[in-house]
């Protein structure tokens, strides 16, 4: 009875709560210190169409190398878990995958896999960029998964690209520092006609690399997780 | 009218993802369904960013929200159902 009672009052004062905060809100007219010198500014010094592309791999770079950075430790913690979970015997028989998602995933996937990188490559120009088209990268490789469980994939591989990716995400900062105003500035290379595939700087160069480096950490945590069979 | 559209669409969009979700919660049919249902959340989640103009955001939701969440739900689920049997 005491449970239900103190269910019904915290229910009736979250929703007083949000009941306050929806009577009080007000669209804003106008946009704020911050945000009009980047909509001023980013067309003009950094060359990218995308706002929010710049904002995130230039004026918050640092931010976006410590999201990739927790990312990475996920997949590392993953892959230490279940390291020494035992291994799923390839021997073993499991029932066969239908036609529907044999034949869906041959046609698909290359399909996604060339979305994934027009996305990421993209980035400074349409929606999207490197977390987006990794994640498109990577459900790719659930599809592969779904439809042969018992595929294997080149963990030094993944290992390799992840790495990689990421060594020269932070190179690109430095040389930054170097020969430009600051880490990861993007000014290190021209920045090109706006509206052109090739220019914003390094931003291309930059969301490629997250998205490669984004993309084979979920991988690696899918391979992982689904070559265990028990912990 | 094309605003009064989009309104229409959020609304229906919006009752569709709390009908799902109070499915998912409360799971009376099977978990399956429960983790189905929660995906499905995600996805109708993704088409009202894409609503609100953050198609961005959308792209997020759809692979991770849908996509990989759900595989890693029905992942864990099957191992959890293999330790019963044992």
């Amino acid at each position: 009875m005491i449970k239900r009672l103190s269910l019904i009052l915290l229910l009736a004062g979250l929703g007083s709560v949000f009941l306050g905060l929806m009577l009080t809100y007000s669209a804003d007219e106008s946009l704020n210190q911050t945000a009009s010198y980047y909509a001023e500014h980013t067309a003009k010094d950094l060359g990218a169409a995308n706002i929010v592309t710049a904002i995130i791999v230039t004026y918050r770079g640092l931010d976006t190398l410590g999201e990739v950075t927790v990312l990475f430790l996920t997949a590392a913690i993953v892959g230490l878990v279940l390291a020494q979970a035992k291994r799923r015997e390839p021997g073993r028989a499991l029932p066969p995958a239908g036609e529907l998602l044999l034949t869906g995933t041959r046609l698909l996937l290359p399909l996604i896999l060339l979305f994934g990188a027009y996305v990421f490559i993209h980035g400074h120009l349409t929606p999207g960029g490197g977390f987006q088209g990794g994640a498109i990268l990577a459900s790719a490789m659930l599809l592969l998964l779904l439809s042969n469980p018992l595929q294997r994939f080149s963990h030094r591989l993944i290992t390799v690209i992840e790495s990689a990716s990421g060594a020269l995400f932070v190179f690109i900062g430095v040389l930054g520092i170097v020969y430009a105003g600051g880490f990861l500035d993007n000014r290190i290379l021209p920045i090109g006609t706006f509206g052109e595939l090739f220019s914003a700087g390094a931003i291309p160069i930059i969301y490629t690399l997250v998205g490669l480096k984004v993309g084979a950490e979920f991988s690696s945590m899918l391979v992982s997780l689904s070559e265990t069979e028990e912990l | 009218m094309t605003l009064t559209l989009t309104l229409v669409m959020s609304i229906l969009l919006a009752v569709a993802m709390l009908i799902l979700a109070v499915m998912a919660v409360r799971g009376k049919r099977s978990l399956g369904i429960s983790i189905l249902s929660a995906g499905l959340v995600s996805l109708l989640a993704s088409v009202m960013f894409l609503l609100l103009g953050a198609p961005d955001v959308a792209m997020t939701e759809a692979a991770i929200g849908s996509g990989l969440t759900t595989f890693l739900f029905f992942f864990v689920l099957s191992r959890v159902r293999r330790g019963e049997h044992d």
